[in-house]
């Protein structure tokens, strides 16, 4: 038999701490006070991300606590060379007696982007786990369809090796470039975006890697191994490997956002998605590749490319460095539409391996150059001498 | 798909890394540890299949308790007390978060190993989600609790207020200086191994005690993320001592990241629980206690000892010495003075203790109300104006402290201060640790061993250099910190809102000019110097002044 006891447990008290309880100065101040908003009204995703992380030129009035080996901390402006307004002021002095006050909000125009996409983990989770269950239910659906069975053998060994072999692009270009230049930004605006940009290239990369499995499971001969061989020594895959690899080889964070989304994405990535992938399934019997290959193209088309876009606008409308913020993409363009061009060129072959072709590779390129010369526009930017090539 | 097992899931994803043939990846951070031998498995196995669903459900949750919270008015329960300490913790704690965030590129190219590449990025997100949903939190305590100053101006008081910077420490000590120091040994391996223990689990136990159950319910929910932190920094660990010539970066490492986490979180979270709340229940844990269980236990016995088989060499002296100065010194109760008796340069309300506090401080910590009663006692005597200063100007036997340079707590332990001169300055350090850090671990050099890539310690570190010799009112007013009318001040030292109960710039104008005391150190004589010294560790406890020499 036991001893009942009294149990410890704190009491519950009326505090009557509710908004509105009382009228006394700031009562009614119930939203976030140091920063303007982009539109008339402060938005959620404004709330959750703007400002978290601080800046010496206008609020953090010591500076940077921590440094690295060469006396830097904190988010230096010039690990870009695009500049936005106020880029070349100084930092606020500081010294016994000066007081914390900096510029006034913004201090610089980096502050004045905005993600379009309002991406923060809620919408991140909401959206991503969206995906994954869309495609697990696609799949799981083709496969009690016995669909996979309609596949014709070459068409196999294309999914196998080509389709495979983009999942690399999305797991390199995911981790090396868009992962790593989140630390890179100057705002946890650009900061958060670019995170969430990786995360939709390793999830994507993923996705592609478990349908590979799916595959040796559903199709006798699948070869889920050969995706390697293509991307390591297939001499059609080594054009996208080398701009891959050197995307990632790129220093400038904004370079290298502006060389993945604006050029290799819509010259090499949805050339080989939108004009290749979904153009030829459906001919060659499959209604299911679409599916997972169709959400990483909603990913760059309708998420990446959308917060891109007005990331770059901004600059090459700033009003105090358009033009060198317009001849430096220029610049870039003349560097890397070159290398993408060379990219979706060598890739050429796989226009021709599948049973019922799609349409003629020239025609999804001059697509593809098309739709690049639209982004272009859309960032008031001019469409480079080098894309005819 | 679906069916697939984790395992086999996992085993498909290593087949996603690359070795670059034409381009190598770019480089753009440093590390002194050498990574040769052993490459160490990804213990987590998480595909992002499973992940993201797990993380929406999880969101679910803990968005449907923020609607119940509101519809159930959970605000008429919140202890104000409380409630006004997540005013600061709730600038702090987004910060480090999207930190640790930003630092796990740095272990990309530092940690050779893409297994484990899967495991940071997931981290890297998991951090995404943890400072967005602070702030989401934030946002609702200001849009429901009664009074929203402080929280509406956050994020710019954070980063000038005369505490803010022993807070920032917890996020950019992640993001520079040596790679494997800040992301992995000072992040993964001490801050969120050890202290998220007593940040997210050991806090919002005692904001439920206080009525308040939705801390408990997001940080609960960030920390399920924290285990799979901790297992990336255990496997980076495991990896670094296979390489004997890391052994001495690790030493340094652990002797900087405890002591300076220690500093750090037990002066901001020992606060919070000791004196921010209401519930004094005497068979309820006091921070000791919980220090003891999370930290003592848990992480230093249970997680650290294991790993000297390995040839890891702990700071055991260190961590004894954290708990002598939480359990003998006082540290926490030096730091919650500090708080207070400069409560007008914050942004939040501090209550005063009552005599119930009173009884639980000297039943939990024998001895306290000898040292620190008497103090409390004229902070509640001084806590609405009434033709005194506030309480930072009066004579309450309180000896205003120098800072400490490296973790910017102030020298509140008298006996312990350490002076220097170090760079050209003379600096105050709060203990010999903190004095080694600045003096030898943050150097280009450590003992006799080149280390290029360490970080340096920078800023304008001590807060009240910037404002010497200004009046407290224009100090306030620059920094922002005043209500909607103009001149009612944010923080007050009492929870009465009762506006002719509230102090306003008017009050500070009579007060004599804020002093620097690094300013003022660095003008004495060395004779004055060495004098101003001795007398300074005759002080204490309770920010006594020394007695009289006999």
């Amino acid at each position: 038999m036991t001893t009942p006891t009294t149990r410890s447990v704190p009491q519950p008290v009326f505090t009557d701490a509710e908004a509105g309880a009382k009228v006394f100065p700031d009562s009614t101040s119930r939203q976030y006070n140091y920063f303007k908003p982009a539109k008339r009204r402060q938005t959620h995703y404004e709330d959750v991300t703007v400002e978290v992380q601080p800046d010496p030129r206008h609020y953090l009035s010591q500076g940077w606590l921590y440094s690295f080996a060469d006396g830097r901390g904190g988010y230096p402006l010039d690990w870009t060379v695009l500049k936005a307004w106020g880029s070349d002021r100084p930092e606020p002095k500081r010294f016994p007696g000066s007081g914390g006050k900096g510029y006034d909000w913004p201090a610089h125009g980096w502050h004045e982007f905005r993600d379009p996409n309002e991406e923060w983990e809620l919408t991140m989770y909401r959206y991503n786990a969206n995906v994954v269950r869309q495609l697990n239910a696609n799949i799981d659906a083709a496969r009690q369809a016995k669909a996979f069975a309609q596949w014709n053998p070459n068409w196999v060994r294309f999914v196998e090796r080509n389709v495979g072999a983009w999942m690399h692009v999305d797991h390199g270009l995911g981790l090396y470039l868009f992962a790593n230049a989140n630390r890179r930004g100057p705002t946890n605006m650009h900061n958060t975006a670019i995170a969430v940009n990786s995360m939709h290239r390793i999830r994507a990369a993923q996705d592609l890697a478990l349908y590979s499995l799916t595959l040796t499971e559903e199709i006798d001969g699948f070869d889920g191994a050969a995706h390697l061989e293509a991307w390591n020594s297939d001499p059609a895959w080594q054009g996208v490997r080398e701009c891959a690899e050197q995307l990632t080889a790129t220093d400038d964070w904004a370079e290298a956002i502006f060389a993945a989304n604006v050029v290799f994405e819509p010259l090499v990535g949805e050339l080989f998605r939108s004009h290749l992938v979904q153009q030829a399934a459906p001919r060659n019997g499959d209604y299911v590749t679409p599916t997972v290959v169709g959400a990483e193209e909603y990913d760059f088309a309708e998420r990446d490319l959308r917060y891109t876009i007005p990331l770059l606008r901004l600059l090459a409308d700033d009003r105090e460095f358009a033009e060198h913020n317009k001849a430096t993409m220029a610049g870039w363009l003349a560097a890397w539409v070159p290398r993408a061009i060379a990219a979706a060129r060598t890739l050429q072959p796989l226009w021709s391996q599948p049973d019922a072709l799609p349409p003629r590779f020239e025609d999804g390129l001059d697509a593809a150059k098309s739709r690049f010369g639209g982004i272009l526009a859309d960032i008031s930017l001019d469409t480079p001498k080098e894309l005819s090539a | 798909m679906s069916r697939q097992s984790v395992a086999k899931a996992h085993q498909k994803i290593q087949e996603l890394a690359w070795e670059p043939m034409y381009h190598s990846p770019v480089s753009q951070y440093g590390t002194d540890y050498t990574f040769r031998k052993a490459a160490k498995k990804d213990p987590l196995k998480q595909v992002l299949r499973s992940y993201f669903p797990m993380q929406e459900e999880k969101d679910h949750r803990v968005y449907g308790a923020e609607d119940g919270a509101i519809r159930g008015n959970m605000f008429r329960q919140v202890q104000e007390r409380w409630l006004e300490w997540q005013k600061l913790f709730l600038s702090i704690i987004p910060l480090p978060e999207i930190s640790a965030a930003r630092a796990m590129p740095l272990l990309f190219r530092n940690v050779p190993n893409p297994e484990l590449h899967n495991g940071q990025a997931i981290q890297m997100i998991d951090e995404v989600r943890h400072s967005t949903i602070q702030q989401n939190l934030k946002r609702l305590y200001m849009q429901n609790y009664i009074d929203p100053a402080g929280f509406n101006s956050s994020l710019r008081n954070f980063h000038n207020d005369y505490c803010g910077t022993i807070g920032r420490q917890f996020a950019e000590g992640f993001i520079t200086g040596d790679a494997i120091t800040a992301a992995s040994i000072y992040l993964t391996i001490v801050a969120e191994t050890a202290f998220t223990n007593t940040l997210f689990v050991a806090m919002p136990a005692e904001a439920a005690a206080n009525g308040d159950y939705l801390l408990p319910t997001v940080f609960h929910s960030v920390q399920s993320d924290e285990s799979r932190h901790i297992s990336n920094g255990y496997a980076t660990l495991l990896m670094a001592l296979a390489d004997e010539e890391n052994q001495q970066l690790l030493e340094r490492d652990l002797r900087y990241a405890w002591w300076n986490n220690h500093r750090v979180v037990d002066a901001a979270i020992g606060t919070f629980i000791e004196y921010g709340t209401k519930d004094r229940r005497k068979d309820r844990e006091s921070y000791a206690e919980m220090w003891r269980r999370w930290i003592y236990d848990d992480y230093y016995r249970s997680y650290l000892v294991p790993l000297e088989k390995y040839g890891l060499k702990i700071p055991h002296d260190l961590i004894e010495e954290a708990w002598n100065q939480i359990w003998n010194k006082g540290y926490v109760h030096e730091v919650a003075q500090f708080f207070a008796t400069g409560w007008l340069a914050n942004y939040w309300r501090i209550d005063p203790m009552t005599d119930k506090d009173f009884e639980w401080f000297e039943y939990k910590y024998p001895g306290w109300y000898d040292k620190y009663g008497k103090w409390w006692e004229n902070y509640n005597r001084l806590s609405t104006p009434n033709g005194h200063h506030p309480i930072v100007a009066e004579d309450v036997d309180y000896q205003y402290p120098h800072r400490c340079w490296t973790c910017l707590v102030p020298c509140l332990v008298r006996e312990d201060m350490v002076m220097d001169e170090v760079d050209g300055q003379w600096r105050t350090y709060c203990s010999e640790p903190c004095h080694w850090t600045d003096a030898t671990a943050f150097r280009p050099v450590y003992e006799g061993r080149q280390t290029p890539n360490m970080g340096q310690l920078s800023g304008h570190r001590e807060w009240e250099t910037l404002y010497h010799g200004w009046n407290w009112a224009d100090v306030v007013s620059d920094m922002g910190y005043v209500r909607d009318d103009g001149k009612t001040m944010v923080a007050q030292p009492h929870l009465n809102l009762d506006p002719k109960k509230m102090w306003t710039l008017d009050h500070l104008r009579r007060m004599p000019p804020v002093l620097s005391p690094n300013v003022l150190l660095n003008e004495m004589s060395d004779a004055d110097r060495q004098a101003f010294h001795a007398n300074y560790i005759r002080g204490g406890p309770a920010g006594r002044p020394a007695p009289a020499q006999p």
